[in-house]
This record gives C-alpha cells, sequence and structure tokens, in this order.
C-alpha cells in the first residue's frame, strides 16, 4: 500500500479507505450478517449443551436431576434462551437463502424460489409437530 | 419540492493532497435529472476539474458506478429528485483505490474477470459448417440472468468480504463462471471448479446477501455463489463416497 | 527500429475486438495491441438492441439481403461490397454463435430471427433486445484468451505516426497517471466509431465524439459519404435513449396525436393490424424520420418540454410479449421515461443514430493510407449507401472487422518499420499536450463551443437541408474553430484530467462537423438519408457517387467524387408499401392520447 506516497509526475497515487473496525454497525443488512456469523457460537453451545444432557441421562437419575437444576440456574436459562433466539435467527436466515441456491426443476419447468422457501419452512412446522407431539405423549 | 438541491461530492487530487475532500454545489433539479446530470452540470457550468466515468447513459455500460448517499449506485439510473431536498453525498464507489474524484481503480476486477476463463470452453470445436449448436430456450433461461452482467462493479463496493479481503475473487466474476458453466455449449466447468474451489474463491463469500440487493441488472450474483457452494458440496460428498464413479 | 507490436487497433468496442481476435488466429508470432480510450465493454457496441442480419432461413436468399440493402441506401451503397457482406454476415453471426452469444432461440433449439425495417424477409438474429450488449461481451470475453493480444485499457490516442506516407502507429496518453507515449507498429487499424455527439440529441454514447475520423483525416485519409447521418424515428425525448425498431418488428405502431397511424400518408403503405415487411412501421429509417418532419408541418406531433413527439403505442402486443421480447424497452421506458409502454404510449421523436459515412476504405477495410485500416462505424466500405438498414450495422462491424485483421495480417508481413522520425513526432505531441493544455488559460468554455457547435450541425444538417443554412453554417464552424484556439482549460493535473480529453474531443467533433457541413452542401440533390428542400429529387447523373472529404495542406478541406460500384442491381425506384389505398381508418382509440404535459 501507498498510502502516504508522494505524487510523482506520471505514476499513480492511489488513495485507499481503510475499512473500519465498526464496518458492520453502518447498515442493519451488515449487522445482520454479524449477528448470523456469531450464530455459530450458540449453535456449537447448544450442541455441547445437549451432549452434557446426553451424558447426565446415562450416567443416573441424579446426575440428570443435577442438570435441570443446574440449567434452571438464570444464567443458564438466559444462555438459553438468547441461544434459542439466534437459532431461530439462523434457520431463518437460511430457509430464505435455500431459494437462491437450489434450483429445482418439475416437469421441465423451474420452480418459483418462493415455492422452495414454503416448503422449506412446511418441513421445520413438520418436524416440529413430530417431536412436540412425542413430548405430549410422553406426559 | 423545492427546484435546488447540493449535492457535496467526493473530491481527490493526487498531486495536491493525500486525502479526500467535499465540495459543494448547489444545482438545479428538474424532475427528469440524474445523478449524472448534476455531475455533468458541474463539470461544463461549474467546474471543469471534476473527474468521473460515464458513457452511454441508458444503463448498459457499467461506466457510472459510484456511492449515492453511502449506496452503491449507477449515477445514470439514479434521479436526483428521489433525494429532495437533499443534500446528496457523491463519492467514488468504495472498496476500490482511488484514481481521482469519482474514478476507482479497476484493474484488480479486470483481472479477475479474466482469471475465471469467461469462454466458452470446449473439448472439440464443431465446424462453422455444421450451423449452430442447438439450444432450446429452456437451456438459454438457464443462465441467462447470470449473462445480464454489465461489471458496473456495484457488487464488490458493497460486498464486505471484498473490502476486508481484496483477494477474495467476488461476486461478478463467480456469476461469470456460472454464465459459462450453465451454458449448454460449454464443457469448461470442471476446470472453472478448480480455480474457484481455491482460498479466493466461493467459500470466501458468507452470504452477506448484499451483491445482489444492489445489481442493478438483477444478476443475482449471491445465488450464484450459493449454487457454486452447494454444486462444490456434492461433488465433495460424491468423489468421498463414491471414488471411483466420480473419476 | 522494431516497432513494438505488428498491429495497433484503435477502439475496442465490436469492430476492434473482432479485428483483433482475426489477427490473434491469422497468426500466433503476430503482437497485437488494442488501445481504447475506454475498458473496451464500455464501448457503444453495447448499446445496440434489436438484432443483426444474416441471411438463414429457407425461404430467404443472399440476393434478397443485397437487394434490400442497395434500396434502402438509395443505391448508393458499393455492390460488390453489399455482395461480400451479406455472404459473410451469416457465416459471422455463426461464429459468435460458437463463442457462445446467447441469441434467442426457436422451441427446437434454432437461432430464432425477427423482422426489421426495410428488409422483407426474417433474417435479424436478436439477443432479446440487448443484442450489442451481448455480443461485445461475447466478443470480449472471447478476445482474454488470446495471449497476444495486449490491451492498453484507458489510453487516449491524440495522433497517427505517419513515417514516409505509411502509417506506423499511434502517440496515446494513459489517462490515470497523463503518460504520454508512441505505441509503434507496422499498421493501425482504427475501430472508433461514429461521431454521434457532434448532434445536441443522439442515440450515441458520451464517448462518440469521432475521434478515429478525425485522427484519420488529419493523418491524410479522406473521409467518405460525411453528409448520411441517420436519424433514428424512435428515440425518447430529453435523454434520447434509443427505442429499438424491433419495438415496431414486433408489432408496434407509430401513431400521431390525433393517433392516427400516419406513416400510410407517405408512400409506405397501408396500416394492418399485424406488422407486414418493408411496410408502415417497418419502412427504412430515414423515411420514417422525414415523416416525422412532414407531420410536425401539419401540426400533427404533440408539443412536450422537450420538443415536440409522437407515439409509439406498444399496448396491444401485451406484457407477455413485451417482457419475453422487449424487455430493455420496458426497463428504459419505466427507468427513464417513468413510463409503462404496456399500459401507455410512448412519446418517441427522431434521433441522430447513425454515420454512414467515415473513413474511406475498400472491400477489406484499407485506406488510400499505407498501413491504415479502418472497419465498423468509423469506416465507410461503403455498405449502407445513403440510409443503412437497421440490423445491418452489427454483422458490419463482424464482416469488416474480420476482413481488417486478415487484410493487416498480410500487410504487416512485408511491411516496413518505422522511421527515427517518429521520435520527433512523440516529442512535439508531448510539448502540444503538456505545455499547451494544461497550460491553456483561454477565454472560451470547451461546453460552450461544444453546445454552439451542436447547435449548428443540427440546424443546418438536420433531416432537412438548405444550400443557404449549410453556407451559414460551414461560416459559423470555422468561426468556432478560432475561437476553440481559445480555450480555457482549468485542470492542470496530469491524472485523470477528463478535461482535456474533453477539449482533445471537441478538437476532433469540429474538423468532422466541418467535413459533414461541406459535403452536405456539395451534393445538391436528396438521396437518403440527405434530403435538400432546394433540391428534392435524386440525381443519379451528377450524384451517382460518393464524395470524398480531403484535409488541405491549410487545413480547409476538398471535395471529389468517386463513382458507385454497381454489379448487378441498376438504379431503380425506391418503393416501400404495397399499392396505396384510399382505406385510411386504421385509427387509434382517441381518448388514449395524453397531452403534452408531462410527457
Amino acid at each position: 500500500m501507498r498510502h502516504n506516497a508522494v505524487y510523482t509526475p506520471y505514476h499513480p497515487r492511489w488513495h485507499r479507505t481503510r475499512v473500519s473496525t465498526y464496518w458492520w454497525l453502518g447498515r442493519w443488512s451488515y449487522f445482520l450478517f454479524i449477528l448470523r456469523e456469531l450464530s455459530s457460537i450458540f449453535v456449537a453451545w447448544v450442541v455441547i449443551y445437549l451432549l452434557v444432557l446426553v451424558a447426565a441421562v446415562s450416567k443416573s437419575a441424579v446426575r440428570y436431576q443435577q442438570f435441570l437444576d443446574w440449567s434452571r440456574n438464570p444464567f443458564m436459562l438466559s444462555l438459553n434462551i438468547l441461544s434459542l433466539l439466534f437459532i431461530v435467527l439462523h434457520a431463518v436466515t437460511w430457509f430464505n437463502l435455500a431459494p437462491q441456491a437450489m434450483v429445482v426443476h418439475v416437469g421441465g419447468r423451474r420452480l418459483p424460489g418462493s415455492l422452495i422457501a414454503i416448503s422449506n419452512y412446511a418441513g421445520l412446522v413438520a418436524v416440529s409437530i413430530v417431536i412436540l407431539g412425542l413430548l405430549l405423549i410422553r406426559w | 419540492m423545492s427546484d435546488h438541491i447540493t449535492l457535496h461530492v467526493a473530491r481527490y487530487r493526487p498531486e495536491k493532497a493525500s486525502e479526500t475532500t467535499f465540495d459543494a454545489f448547489e444545482l438545479p433539479c428538474p424532475k427528469e435529472w440524474v445523478v449524472l446530470d448534476g455531475l455533468n452540470h458541474i463539470k461544463d457550468r461549474m467546474d471543469g476539474t471534476l473527474s468521473y466515468r460515464w458513457s452511454c447513459r441508458m444503463g448498459i455500460c457499467g461506466s457510472c458506478g459510484m456511492l449515492v448517499n453511502g449506496e452503491p449506485k449507477l449515477a445514470c439510473a439514479t434521479f436526483l429528485s428521489d433525494y429532495a431536498p437533499g443534500p446528496v453525498r457523491v463519492e467514488p464507489l468504495r472498496n476500490f483505490p482511488v484514481i481521482r474524484d469519482l474514478v476507482v481503480e479497476m484493474g484488480d476486477f479486470m483481472s479477475k474477470l479474466t482469471r475465471i476463463k469467461p469462454w466458452i470452453v470446449r473439448q472439440v470445436e464443431k465446424p462453422l459448417s455444421d450451423g449452430e449448436y442447438r439450444q432450446t430456450p429452456g437451456e438459454l433461461d438457464e443462465y441467462k440472468q447470470f449473462s445480464m452482467c454489465i461489471n458496473c462493479m456495484l457488487c464488490y463496493s458493497a460486498c464486505p468480504i471484498y473490502g476486508l479481503d481484496p483477494h477474495f475473487i467476488g461476486p461478478a466474476a463467480i456469476a461469470l463462471a456460472q454464465r459459462y458453466n450453465l451454458d449448454s455449449r460449454d464443457e469448461g466447468a470442471a476446470e472453472r471448479m478448480q480455480i474457484l474451489s481455491e482460498h479466493d474463491g466461493i467459500w470466501g463469500c458468507t452470504f452477506v446477501g448484499e451483491c445482489t440487493k444492489v445489481c442493478p441488472k438483477h444478476v443475482d450474483p449471491a445465488g450464484a455463489i450459493q449454487r457454486y457452494k452447494l454444486q462444490s458440496a456434492v461433488e465433495w460428498v460424491k468423489a468421498f463416497v463414491l471414488p471411483r464413479a466420480a473419476q | 527500429m522494431t516497432p513494438a507490436f505488428d498491429v495497433v487497433l484503435v477502439g475496442g468496442g465490436g469492430a476492434g475486438l473482432r479485428a483483433a481476435i482475426a489477427l490473434a488466429e491469422a497468426s500466433q508470432r503476430l503482437r497485437i495491441a488494442v488501445v481504447s480510450k475506454v475498458y473496451p465493454m464500455r464501448s457503444h457496441t453495447v448499446s445496440a438492441e434489436g438484432g443483426a442480419a444474416g441471411v438463414i432461413s429457407p425461404d430467404d436468399s443472399l440476393d434478397e439481403h443485397c437487394y434490400d440493402t442497395i434500396s434502402g441506401g438509395d443505391w448508393l451503397g458499393d455492390q460488390d461490397a453489399i455482395e461480400a457482406f451479406v455472404r459473410e454476415a451469416p457465416q459471422e453471426l455463426l461464429r459468435l454463435e460458437h463463442w457462445g452469444c446467447p441469441w434467442s432461440r426457436e422451441a427446437d433449439g434454432r437461432v430464432a430471427v425477427r423482422p426489421f425495417g426495410g428488409m422483407r424477409k426474417m433474417r435479424t438474429w436478436f439477443a432479446a433486445d440487448k443484442t450489442g450488449f451481448h455480443m461485445l461481451h461475447t466478443l470480449f470475453q472471447t478476445s482474454l484468451k488470446y495471449t497476444t493480444v495486449v490491451r492498453y485499457d484507458e489510453w487516449f490516442v491524440t495522433k497517427f505516426l505517419v513515417d514516409d506516407g505509411r502509417v506506423q502507429g499511434v502517440i496515446a496518453l494513459e489517462l490515470a497517471t497523463g503518460r504520454i507515449e508512441a505505441i509503434t507498429a507496422r499498421a493501425v487499424i482504427v475501430c472508433t466509431g461514429g461521431c454521434g455527439k457532434v448532434f445536441p440529441f443522439t442515440t450515441n454514447a458520451a464517448i462518440k465524439t469521432g475521434d478515429g475520423m478525425a485522427l484519420a483525416y488529419r493523418a491524410g485519409a479522406p473521409l467518405k459519404d460525411m453528409e448520411f447521418v441517420q436519424y433514428h424515428p424512435t428515440g425518447l425525448p430529453f435523454t434520447g435513449i434509443l427505442i429499438t425498431e424491433a419495438a415496431r418488428s414486433e408489432g408496434g405502431y407509430l401513431i400521431n396525436k390525433d393517433g392516427y397511424r400516419y406513416l400510410q400518408d407517405y408512400a409506405l403503405g397501408t396500416p394492418q393490424p399485424k406488422p407486414v415487411l418493408r411496410t408502415m412501421e417497418l419502412g427504412p429509417r430515414d423515411r420514417l424520420s422525414q415523416a416525422f418532419m412532414k407531420e410536425l408541418d401539419k401540426g400533427r406531433t404533440t408539443d412536450t418540454p422537450y420538443g415536440p413527439v409522437v407515439f409509439l403505442d406498444l399496448r396491444h402486443l401485451g406484457e407477455q410479449l413485451i417482457n419475453r421480447r422487449l424487455p430493455f424497452v420496458r426497463e428504459l421506458c419505466m427507468k427513464y421515461q417513468n413510463i409503462d409502454p404496456v399500459k401507455e404510449l410512448i412519446p418517441v421523436r427522431p434521433v441522430v443514430h447513425y454515420m454512414m459515412g467515415g473513413v474511406h476504405t475498400d472491400i477489406n477495410g484499407a485506406t488510400p493510407l499505407p498501413g491504415l485500416y479502418a472497419a465498423g462505424e468509423v469506416a465507410c466500405v461503403s455498405i449502407n449507401g445513403a440510409n443503412r438498414l437497421g440490423s445491418n450495422s452489427l454483422p458490419e462491424l463482424l464482416v469488416f472487422g474480420a476482413r481488417a485483421g486478415r487484410a493487416a495480417a498480410d500487410y504487416v508481413a512485408g511491411a516496413k518499420d518505422p522511421g527515427t522520425t517518429v521520435v520527433a513526432q512523440l516529442q512535439d505531441e508531448q510539448r502540444r499536450l503538456e505545455a499547451d493544455l494544461l497550460q491553456q488559460r483561454g477565454r472560451e468554455r470547451i461546453a460552450d463551443i461544444r453546445q454552439e457547435m451542436q447547435l449548428t450541425v443540427e440546424e443546418s444538417a438536420g433531416i432537412y437541408r438548405t444550400g443557404a443554412s449549410l453556407i451559414r453554417s460551414a461560416a459559423k464552424l470555422r468561426e468556432l474553430q478560432e475561437r476553440a484556439r481559445d480555450f480555457r482549460i482549468e485542470d492542470d493535473s496530469r491524472t485523470f484530467n477528463t478535461e482535456r480529453i474533453a477539449a482533445l474531443e471537441l478538437s476532433f467533433m469540429l474538423d468532422v462537423a466541418e467535413a459533414i457541413v461541406t459535403s452536405a452542401l456539395r451534393r445538391e440533390e436528396s438521396r437518403g438519408a440527405h434530403q435538400r428542400t432546394d433540391f428534392p429529387l435524386r440525381d443519379d447523373q451528377r450524384y451517382l457517387a460518393h464524395s470524398l472529404v480531403q484535409r488541405q495542406p491549410d487545413g480547409s478541406c476538398r471535395v471529389d467524387y468517386l463513382p458507385v460500384t454497381i454489379t448487378r442491381w441498376p438504379p431503380a425506384e425506391r418503393v416501400y408499401g404495397e399499392a396505396p389505398s384510399d382505406e385510411r381508418s386504421h385509427y387509434v382509440a382517441r381518448g388514449a392520447i395524453p397531452s403534452g404535459e408531462g410527457v
């Protein structure tokens, strides 16, 4: 970079603007993008949390009760609520992206993007209902 | 609506200063005027030293990309009256080195276009005497959208990834690669995939999606990149699962 | 001295790129430079919309395309050149198909063709209504694979190097740095396109300032048929943006303020609901633009703040057809005129579009000046005669770009190297461009002189011309040439100094304007796009000939004439439309015509 180079005739002296550290605060879409990047941390956390849960369940009822108590403390509760929000954000942006990445042909005609997005959401709803159903049957 | 509008135009004069400054110009603002008409008025009537690129004035040559109030726009397709009562800030495209005033350096962009081999690649060329390659309207539609790019570079200006890492090959170049990959006459997809699955290729993109939003020709480079990623991932899985079949 | 290149191309549009590829394919040993004042994909070929003519249908024939072109050009085209052009055009278009041009297709995958003005058969290949855009990008992207082609992007050519009567390269200025260099070569091909910016109201891009014509003229090459300037009948008022002829070939109507399809009054046939070839809206451009002027005289046009207009009606075509075949027309109308052609009438008026004349070349693109070739709009072979047919210019730049490339490749094999005088020429030019132009603080604004020149040329050399106004205009142009010596250039920077470029372009345009007005004054007849109200008839006795303007040592110009080459089609009357009919009832609904306000 020749940022502060002195001008000499017949040679370019280009001006370069450095990207500010806070560039992502300037626009809603950039901010959202950074939030989505950030969501990966929370996805990772949920995976770990689930693994801990599975480990507790497999050990003993006492360990499982300890896990539940641990999960009940306000810090864990807010962390998990935050994680849920980030995962919803991740899912929604992912589903909205899908029609741009997937080109599906049916009978020689290209399916409209909205249909692909809708079918993704429909899948999400269906899976959620199944899980909810399983839970309800248990209780 | 007022009949005048003020333009704050970025100035960079490499012989005289090392930083950008802004000059203010008060202009008439008829409803037919686009930002480019305003700049031409300044150049012809107020300050002959202002430098910028323009040519066709009908949104097809791709010369006059610049930032209007911080948004990448074609100056010939952006009406001044939409910004009334002003003021309007006009700056060179973001993420590129500035040569002078509103003129940016585009050598890097040009070399990236060349890198993805934007021409028909064939194992065997069909002789002219055999006529045209047949291509149905459906096959044409497969790549048509990606052939609409006018190289205005607004997408590079909107892409924060390119801003942070100038080695990223960028939206327009990847969309152009897809334009040829999806053309039924082309056989070069594998060659291009090698180039684009390198470090600076498609995986640099983390889907901000701004490139598609600012594209004046609805090329959807973000879509082109995501399709490429999907395709690349599928190929990788294929090669992993079916090592022989994939070869 | 050994030149830096074998061939230097000036201009990187359709013709220049086609010539570059032809050279690169002729021999891998040829060193080729493409010097262009803009990046090649910005070139004005990009704006061409409607299509490119080439005979491919089984019911069509080469002779018919020849005849249409010859009669369209009012018998001023050279028939040997036209025959070669028509023969090679389909091959060239096919070659472009092999290079990836996204031509619109029939359902079975063959290339589709559409009708076009003045053509009696459907033979216009098209890529929706962005044909020029797709052709240019295909050519540019294909040219990238030839590593022997060196590009000088954003280098402005200021002078041709002439040594011992031969052209041996160019002197060019790099915009980004202000560096001035001699780019030496054994031959130069000039492909800089037209000069629409000599006129105030034009479809042409800002870069179309006749640079190549003036450069060749100053170097000693004659300019041919410069009086023939094409007005396209349908431009948007204010911007001059072109609404392609394809809008009419798809079935659009031209109507006056009463909703009347007025072309039926001007020997162009009777209106039919569907387009009929060589009839009404599919008549040639010169006739249609002249008909507009007559409607204006009769008070049947609509006044707007940007001049009188008539209307193009596409509403009956339906949204689907417009979106599929004319998407760019719709985009341009909506973006720049705030009008949706699906529902509304498009206001249009004639607008300067194309230069039939140009640098005099033979059938291989060679000018009389050894080492100098020309192709595309900058050249005049001539295939377009007194009026070009729509969709003939795109195949022309391919056919003659390729021909000029091949001819130059042959020429350089036996050509001499440049002599040492080029060094002195470079020094002189550096002095002129730096000491003089960068420090010029005269009184005259570039924009003022440019505007006066444009109004002068339009007033005298517009659609209709008279001797008296041409004489006045010639005097005025001489005065402007004088005043242009006293430019004020405020910008003393070497870096991307567009004001210095504007001054150079204006001086080129003044030379071109002088050539246009002088040849228009000398041609005392009416033919094609050259209509003299004081000489309303075609005069084959005196003017079945090309005008040749040659620059004299004192800077004035001399006009000579060169006979037209006739092979198989002796001069005859131009006939369009069928037999005239009394039935003149084809009105468009009256209530639909907007008033002048707001258009």
